[in-house]
Order: structure tokens, then sequence, then C-alpha cells
């Protein structure tokens, strides 16, 4: 794989990335990058993931001929099933290769940051699993938005912690997991959730989510004869399902790569996610990257319906891939996710996470033809949001 | 001879104060300065509010997000130093995220410091080398010392580096911890703090992190030139009824004197 889209030695992406950390976590983050590759390329930690990613996630996940979305569109829609994942999303694959990590480096507690809580349970699941304690850090407005996650977490083992600093959602509970880390350097493996934090966090975590485009590349050929889609597509929020559906596609120029942001109530209303659409370059939870500040470089709080998406930076691959041209960067707000969530509900049978939502109004913005080929990666079942499906459907 | 190091010579257990610009109302910067240094404090580090203060407890959370609701910003905070230097003759240390100093532009911050007067610069999510790499040029352009932190985790050999680099003080953080979150010494500390003293650093040292009153004032003094005092003087701001008379009072409470 060339190194014109993945991090240097630095850890940087072009201009983006790096790790801009104060002092205290650097010796943690040194130790990481120091061991992280080594580990992670052995035999014996390949055999356990791959084995895990297998019998316990029920990989591979299936790439699904999605024919009467195709026949609407008028094109070939092809879904990338991460809603089957054990948990519900494609966050298990990281929390899982992670957590072997954490284990191989002799650390007893795990830590985690979570926004809508698929990221908390994906980490308490891991933890169950391998037995070792498990902190959960999360905003104390989102814990009162996402009872059933917290309920999860909690019978899975997990110590939820309120985050009580800021607006009280996903960034003041990455604030609060590093503020963990800082306090706890020796014994705490801090798991981070998507493509962002410092290097090595975003190549850490876009490894292990690459199976994701691994599958789709072998599923596809397998199923048209084809090498390569036309486009392959995925929601971004701080992009790691987005990172892993592009990474075995990123020096295939001829595969064009599509990320959708949430612009929420739209992008210049004031309520939106849309970090490439508004943000300018500045420094968030260590990486330098675009993000959502105002005048001051005071950051921004997010909107967005979906909680996962409502991040007010972006992984630095992505910032790159933005820089470059080499990825297309479109953006859908609440209501055309919504929109879509019910169709592809009514003409597949398949009830989408409100994140992945986002990912099919490209379906609406690419200009497609009848003979190209579309993968859309549904990074996660709705199950967590009927509620919001319930009030926006009138299905009570 | 810039007025870190003066100071430095000429002194000894030097005190250093930080507290939030902007807080607790947004005009009290300047008028808290004064005061500290009529009370007898040496340096002060006067804090940049940042939305996200990774490397702050709850007491310095707080007194950010009030003054950022106050309307603080390097804007503002430049504006109210311009006449600094006919009100107070101590060195001054702007302390902040490096996301509000980027936004600004680095040589518009460096230049800005240079013109009120503040001698030096602590950004501690800044990375060293990217600071060697792309900032050091524009900082020591316009005169303004950058300080570093060091932790007990720290190499041996990036403190001499750091040491190597920099001219204002080391800035030694006592324990692994964010701000205001331990008191008190213990065996590992002091194993650290002599483990610096024998590098024979050229930079005098400053310990912060922990220290609030004059019992751990006097005992960090022993191991360094001196001791930073931050979450305990904010938290005094917070609850102060007599501003000025208890700031004066907690400085010389601290000191001794």
């Amino acid at each position: 794989m060339s190194q014109k889209y993945n991090a240097d030695e630095k850890g940087m992406y072009g201009r983006f990335g790096g790790a801009w950390i104060p002092e205290m976590l650097q010796p943690n983050i040194d130790n990481l990058k120091k061991v992280y590759l080594d580990i992670i390329n052995t035999e014996k930690f390949q055999k356990e993931y791959l084995q895990l990613l297998k019998d316990y996630v029920g990989r591979p996940s299936p790439l699904y001929y999605a024919k009467r979305l195709s026949e609407k569109y008028n094109t070939n829609v092809y879904l990338k099933r991460e809603d089957l994942n054990h948990t519900g999303a494609h966050k298990i694959n990281n929390t899982l290769g992670q957590i072997l990590l954490a284990k191989e480096m002799g650390k007893e507690r795990i830590i985690a940051e979570t926004g809508a809580g698929q990221h908390g349970v994906a980490t308490a699941t891991a933890c169950a699993l391998m037995g070792l304690k498990c902190v959960v850090y999360m905003g104390a407005l989102d814990i009162e938005r996402q009872a059933p996650n917290v309920a999860r977490m909690k019978m899975l083992g997990a110590e939820v912690v309120a985050a009580k600093s800021g607006n009280q959602t996903l960034k003041d509970a990455t604030n609060e997991a590093l503020r963990d880390w800082i306090c706890n350097p020796e014994d705490t493996f801090y798991i981070i959730g998507s493509v962002v934090g410092p290097h090595p966090y975003p190549d850490m975590v876009a490894r292990f989510q690459s199976v994701i485009s691994k599958e789709i590349k072998e599923q596809f050929k397998e199923k048209t004869g084809s090498e390569y889609p036309d486009y392959v597509v995925a929601c971004v929020g701080g992009g790691s399902n987005a990172s892993g559906t592009f990474y075995h596609f990123l020096d295939d120029e001829k595969v064009k790569l599509v990320a959708v942001e949430a612009s929420g109530l739209g992008v210049d209303s004031g309520e939106t996610a849309a970090t490439i659409a508004l943000g300018d370059v500045g420094i968030i939870h260590g990486s330098k990257t675009f993000l959502m500040q105002d005048d001051d470089g005071q950051i921004v709080e997010p909107y967005s319906i979906s909680a996962g998406l409502d991040y007010p930076g972006i992984g630095p691959q992505h910032a790159h891939l933005k820089d470059t041209d080499r990825a297309i960067f479109l953006d859908a707000t609440d209501q055309e996710a919504l929109d879509f969530a019910l169709e592809v509900t009514r003409l597949e049978g398949i009830i989408p996470a409100l994140e992945s939502a986002h990912a099919f109004v490209a379906l609406n913005k690419l200009k497609l033809t009848k003979d190209d080929s579309v993968v859309i990666t549904m990074s996660g079942r709705g199950d967590k949001d009927m509620g919001t499906y319930m009030d926006r459907f009138n299905l009570k | 001879m810039n007025r870190i190091k003066q100071l430095f010579r000429d002194k000894k257990d030097i005190l250093s104060i930080y507290y939030t610009a902007g807080y607790p109302n947004l005009n009290d910067t300047v008028p808290i300065l004064e005061t500290l240094e009529d009370a007898g404090a040496d340096i002060v580090e006067i804090g940049i509010p940042f939305s996200d203060p990774l490397a702050d407890g709850p007491t310095i959370q707080h007194s950010g997000e009030t003054a950022l609701k106050n309307g603080m910003s390097l804007n503002v905070l430049f504006d109210q130093l311009k006449d600094v230097r006919s009100k107070v003759k101590m060195p001054l240390i702007l302390m902040g995220y490096i996301n509000t100093v980027h936004k600004f532009g680095i040589e518009t911050f460096a230049k800005k410091c240079n013109e009120v007067g503040v001698d030096g610069v602590i950004l501690p999510d800044l990375p060293f080398q990217e600071y060697l790499d792309n900032y050091k040029d524009t900082f020591d352009q316009y005169g303004v010392s950058n300080i570093f932190l060091i932790t007990p985790q720290t190499p041996e050999e990036r403190i001499k580096l750091i040491d190597e680099k920099t001219n204002g003080f080391i800035y030694m953080v006592s324990s692994a911890a964010v701000t205001g979150a331990k008191k008190g010494l213990s065996e590992a500390q002091l194993a650290y703090f002599d483990r610096v003293n024998k590098l024979n650093l050229q930079n005098p040292a400053l310990i912060g992190f922990g220290i609030g009153d004059h019992e751990s004032y006097k005992e960090t003094c022993k191991y360094a030139d001196g001791a930073i005092v931050g979450s305990a003087f904010v938290k005094l701001l917070g609850q102060a009824k007599d501003l000025h008379g208890e700031i004066k009072s907690f400085i010389k409470e601290v000191k001794g004197i």
C-alpha cells in the first residue's frame, strides 16, 4: 500500500494529523506508537483477532445487492452490512483490535468515550469478553438521551461516568477520557472509537476497520466478476466506518470515494455537523484537522439528529482526502437522512441507523448511470434510533 | 537581559501564580495582576480560556468557561494588556492551548506578546518537535520565550533537549495529573526532582501541580527554583468576597511573609 493517503511515520496525512498533546500524555503515546504495529502484525495477534471477527462478530458481513433500491435509482446498489455485526455496528471491529493490543501491553483498565453509546457498548462488550475493568465517559446530556445504551453498558459491567463539563456531549466525554488517561498513565489503555485523536490512533483505528473494504473487494469480485465498484460510500462523523470502507481502495483511483457528512438543519443554519463544508484548520483532541470553530478558535458545538455524527472535527485522513480531492464530500440534512431511513426500510426491509441513513443521500446527489455500481456501507442498525423514528414517522 | 532571566538571577524561591484571564469578571485581569505584584508574587501566568482544556481539572475548567461567557478572547486580552508595562514589572507569561493561538495566527500572536510586554508563553499541547520545526524562529524573532512541561515520565534525553532549545524556565509537572488534582509529595516525586536536579540544566525550573499553601510551597522550593500555584488561587478568585484583600493575604500566607 502506498503512503500517499496514509500516515507517515510522524502520523501526518499531508498537512493534517500529528500528536498535539500535553507532555503528560507523551510517554503513553510514544509507547503506543512504538509497539502498535509490531504487536498487531504478529501472527499470534492476527490469528486471535481474525478468529474473534469470524466467530464472535459474525464476519464476513454480507455484501447485499439491493434490488429494489437499485431499480428506483436506476443503478446498482450494494449494501455492506455492518449492521449485522454483533452489537449492531462497525464499532466492534475496532474495539476488539484495541483490546487485544491493550492485553498484549499488559494494561488492566480500559477507558473509552462515547456519544450515542455505540462505541461505549462495543467497548463494554469487549471488556466483558476479556475480563477487563471498563470505564466509559459519556456526556451527561447524552446519558439522559440514550438510556437503553447506558443500561446495556452497565449490564455488561462497565462503569459509566457522566462528563459534566462544556455542553456535556461527545467532545466533552473525549476531554474527560483524556484527563483520566493523564491521571492514570501506567495501568490504563484508552480505546478511542474513531479515526481521531493523536497519532497513532487515526492510523490504528483505520487498520482495524479496514476489514470492511478488504471484504468489499473480495465480495464484489465474487458477485460481479469485476475488480472494482465505481463508488464506495459511507457516512462520516469522526470517520471510522468511512476509513474502513475506503482503506483498500485508496490507491485505486478509478474507485470514487464518497463521504457524507451530517449537515443537521442545513450547512448554514448554525445547527450542523458539516465539518468539511464549514471547518477551517485547527487542533482538536490531539490532531490537526478541519474543525468547527469560531473566530477566537473556540470549538463550536455541532448538531445533528444522529448522535454518532455530531463531532466538531473529522479524522485527519479525511481532511487530507479532501485536500487532495481523492474523496468526494457530500452532506445530508436531518430531513434527507430521515427520508432515506424510511425509504430503505420500505424498499429493502432493513432499518438503518440514522448515521447510515445519511450515506444514502449520495444516491440523489451523485450522477449515477444504470451501469454504475455503488457500494454503500450500512454502518449500523436502527434499533437504537427507534425513539426518533417513532416521533418523526408517527409510529406510536 | 530579559525579565525572566533577571528574576531568576536576583531571587530565590520564586512564586509563580496562574489565573485565568477574564475571571471572575471580564475586566479583573489587570487589577488582579497589580494586586499580585504588590503582594509579592514573582511571576504570573495568565491563562487564555479555551473551550476544551484537556489538561485542566474542574477548577480551572470552570474559570475558563466563566471567562468565555464573560467575553474573554485573545483580542480582548491583548487589548487589556496594552498598557500593562506601565503598571507591573514582573515577568508575564501567557498560558493556553494551541488552537486559540493557531487561529489567532502564530506571527500575530508573537508580535502582540512582544508589543504589550509578555515575556513567555506556555502552550502545553504544542509538540516540542513541531515547535522546533515551525514555531521557534517566529517566537525568537519577537523575543518571546517558550516554556515546556516535563513530567515524572519524561525521559532524560527529552528533558535535556527541551533545556537546550529553550530559554525561559522548565515547568516541572509534579505528578501524573491534570491541574488541581493531587496534594503532598511522595517518595517517587522526590526521586524525580532529584533526577532532574542532577541533570544540571541551564534553565531554572519551577514545580507546578498540587501546590496551594505555604507548606507545599516551602517544600517544593527545596527541590527547584520555585513553585507554581494555579488551581488553589483560581478557587480563591471564584469564592472571594473581598477579591483584592483576599489575594493579598493568600500570597503573603503562601510565601510566609
